[in-house]
Order: C-alpha cells, then structure tokens, then sequence
C-alpha cells in the first residue's frame, strides 16, 4: 500500500517542477565551483558552504509547504482504508526520494567525479542526510500547525536558526567563557545542530581542521576516531528519525 | 452495523459532541437533522475515524474505531460535505487512484454513467464546478459497493435532474440492505427515502425516532412538517 501512495506522491512532486529547478541550480552551482577552484580542498571548502546553506533552506521550505498543498489528498486517503501512518510516512518517503535525487544528480555525482575519493563519497553522504533531516522537520512543522502562513514562517526561523542564529549563540558562549577548557562542551554543542554536525565531519575530511585552531584538533581527535564516527552518524540519524516520529505521532492524533 | 457510545468531542471550548450515543443498523436510512453546527458532521467524521473522539467508543460491524484499526472503512463509502481534491489531478486519475487503492473486485459505476463523468474525464479536478465535483464524490462513495453509505449533504449543489438520479441510487442501494446515513438541510427531498429520523441540538441527540413513529405521534405525513410538530411541542 505504502509503494502505491508513495507512487502517486512522486508523480505529484515531480509535475510540480520545483524539484526540477532545484536539481538543475545545484548542478550549475557544483560544476562552476569545481571548474573554478583549482586547489581541490578550497573547491570542496566553497561548496560545502553553499551546500549547507541551500540544501536545508530547499528541503525545509519545499517539504513544509508541499504538506499544506497536499492537504486535500490527506483528507481524500484519511476516510478510506489506509493507516495514517502510510499516508503520512508515504508522504514523507515521496519528498525524500525525490530531494535526494536532485541532490545525487546536482551536488552528489560531480562530486564523485572530480573527486573519486572519500571525499566525494563524503560530500555525497552528508548532503543526503541533511536532506532527511530537514524534510523530517518540515514535516514536524506541518503536522503541529494547521495554519499554512504561521507553518511556513516557523520553518523558516528553523533554517535560520539552524543556518545562522545557532553559530552566533555557540560563539558568543565561547567568548563569555573564553578562560575555560569549551573543547568538550563544543562537542556536545556540535551535536545539537544537524548542519553543525555536517559541516565539522566534512572539514576533518579535507584536512581543513587546523583552520579551527586548537579546538580542531580536539574535534579531530574526537570526530576523526570510530568511535567519533559512530556517535556522529547516529546522532544524524537521530535527527531525522525523532521528528519524523514526533510528526507521525501528531498527525495520528489529528482532527482531519 | 454502527454503535456509537457516549462520545463527547470538544473543540476548544466547544462542544461538538455530547455524550452521543446511538445505534444504527443494516438495511436503514437514517437522516441526521439538526441546525448548523450542531454536530452532524462531526458524528459522521468520528465514525470514520477522521475526528478523534475525547471519550467514548464508536464499534463498526463489530469492529473498534482507532487508530490502529483502518481495515473497518473498506466498509464505508464516504461522500464529504465539501469534496476536496488535489486540484492538479484529473477525474480519471482521481477515480483509478481509488480504484488501485482500494483494490475491491467488484466495481459500482452505474452512477458515473447516471452523470455522464467518463465524457469529463480529461477535465482537472481543480476547474469542476461545486456541483461536479460532488458527483465525483457521490460516484467514489458508491464506486465499492460499500455496506454503510455515510453522504453528508449529498444534494447540496446539485442540480435538480442529477438530485433526482443520485435519490434514486440511494433508494436502490438502501433496498439492498445497505445502511445510509444522510445529513441534509432540505427535509422534503428525505420523504420517500428515510426509515428513521435523528434530530440533533448543540451536540446532543434530541430524538431518534422510527419515522413511521414520527408520523403516528404527529399526525403529519410529510417529514418536514412532522419535525417542525415535535419541536414546536418541546418533545424531547
């Protein structure tokens, strides 16, 4: 049932366009940033930058307001004989597949073309969770509000607080207490934001984190270890399996 | 076929419904009356497990109503009062989409033919009149030959000629042994096809009486008339 509802999803997505346009903007942006640069870890430094910018801020907006527009089809599949909670994880499934294509053609396979490395690999990778992760909360989003204006504005504040707000906050604890050893509470705050997250896994792959001075090195030491490793990719995991749930549990609840 | 026991559902401060219970049974055509905003509604959305009751239960052919039991709707063939639809969807992929998710064998399309729906089937679901779009909703209520038909203001928007084809359906199924439940404004459309009369107030159930019932204690034939008697006369 679940394929079926997810079928009619990717068809209704893929009419729509948008996802079209974002796939051919990420191609544009990865293949100039790779024609250009010439120094390789300079290269992956400006698109990962972009990246982290653009993939959540189009995930989160995309998905949020796709969930509003379909709210007819919910109510239209909520009185017939299917689980909510098909409905709702096919919707989520539909976006997620769809998004993660774009990002697989536009960012993911020039990537593993200029460089066909850990590094591409890893550009790959971190895009595509972000991609479930800011879908996951778009969906959270959606489900907790029923007005589509108030939905919207929420998910954008959650970009920019993801994007933006929380790196000022992370930085001005850093210099109110700049005469105490923050390396492990840096770490702990590293976890709390997915784009965080990705952007330190992606530096202490092209050897970036000496640009981070002291504090690099403890992450290195920290994120550049299995152990590191592991906590990292289930903390993503995290981040996108608990609003996905959180969503599904609201939307179970829900008056229709 | 449909037992409901004391369900109270509040919407803010509002109460939709107030410890309504009811029984409703095969081969009966029951209409829900009531002023706007009374609960009709909200009653038929609770059986169909769209609105979450706060207390009671509501028990489908013997089957519980919650969330973890969806399998009981293949029962029900619902027509909203305003039917929505993804507005970029054409009526035939509306139709096969139900068809393909649903997945029932045998297939009721006498009402599409009844409406002349396959000549638009081409036509988006977003530019229908309200009238034709309530024809997609009454076919797709019929399409699977449903036990309980659940139609909320089923000729609202309707013109006469299709009111008189869909009333006819309605008798025709309701004489299988189906149960149809019916809300509707326009008492003297239900004349000829209601069996029983529920009257309903601020989320409360005033009467639920046999229309024969009715007729007898009113003196009145026609069901308007017999409504308009029993409120007159403060039965409750």
């Amino acid at each position: 049932m679940m394929r079926k509802i997810i079928k009619y999803v990717l068809g209704d997505i893929i009419r729509n366009k948008m996802v079209l346009v974002y796939t051919i903007l990420l191609f544009v942006i990865s293949l100039s940033v790779f024609n250009i640069e010439t120094n390789t870890s300079k290269g992956i430094l400006s698109l990962l930058n972009i990246i982290l910018l653009i993939v959540p801020l189009t995930c989160i907006i995309f998905s949020t307001i796709y969930i509003y527009n379909s709210s007819e089809f919910i109510e239209l599949l909520v009185s017939q004989p299917i689980k909510r909670k098909t409905i709702w994880y096919s919707l989520y499934f539909g976006l997620v597949l769809s998004l993660s294509l774009a990002y697989i053609i536009g960012i993911g396979l020039p990537a593993l073309y200029y460089f066909p490395n850990a590094k591409g690999l890893m550009i790959l990778v971190v895009g595509l969770f972000l991609t479930w992760v800011f879908v996951s909360i778009a969906l959270l989003i959606a489900g907790s509000s029923r007005d589509k204006t108030k939905g919207i504005a929420i998910a954008i504040v959650s970009w920019l607080f993801f994007a933006i707000f929380y790196d000022i906050l992370v930085l001005f604890i850093l210099f109110q207490f700049q005469d105490y050893p923050l390396e492990g509470a840096m770490i702990v705050l590293s976890f709390l934001n997915p784009i965080d997250l990705s952007r330190i896994q992606l530096l202490l792959q092209i050897d970036a984190a000496a640009i981070i001075g002291y504090t690099g090195a403890v992450f290195k030491i920290f994120f550049g270890r299995g152990l590191g490793i592991l906590i990292c990719v289930l903390s993503m995991c995290a981040w996108f399996l608990i609003p996905l749930w959180l969503s599904v549990k609201i939307f179970q609840k829900r008056d229709i | 076929m449909i037992q409901a026991k004391h369900i109270t559902k509040k919407f803010g401060r509002l109460k939709a419904l107030d410890d309504v219970s009811v029984q409703m049974n095969a081969g009966e055509c029951i209409a829900i009356l009531g002023p706007n905003g009374c609960g009709k509604t909200t009653l038929l959305k609770t059986v169909l497990g769209m609105v979450v009751a706060d207390s009671g239960e509501v028990m489908v052919k013997n089957e519980i109503v919650k969330k973890s039991n969806w399998q009981y709707r293949r029962h029900i063939g619902y027509m909203p009062q305003i039917g929505r639809y993804p507005s970029n969807m054409k009526i035939a992929d509306v139709i096969n989409m139900m068809k393909d998710i649903r997945q029932n064998g045998e297939l009721n399309e006498e009402l599409a033919s009844a409406f002349d729906l396959p000549a638009l089937n081409q036509k988006k679901m977003g530019n229908l009149s309200g009238g034709t779009t309530q024809k997609v909703s009454a076919v797709l209520a019929f399409m699977f030959n449903p036990d309980i038909l659940i139609l909320d203001e089923p000729t609202a928007g309707l013109d006469p000629l299709s009111s008189e084809k869909l009333k006819a359906k309605i008798k025709a199924e309701n004489d299988k042994g189906k149960l149809v439940i019916i809300t509707s404004h326009i008492l003297s459309e239900l004349d000829d096809l209601v069996t029983e009369v529920i009257y309903m107030q601020e989320g409360k159930i005033i009467f639920h009486k046999k229309i024969k019932t009715l007729q007898e204690e009113t003196g009145e034939i026609k069901l308007s008339k017999a409504i308009a008697s029993i409120l007159q006369s403060g039965v409750k």
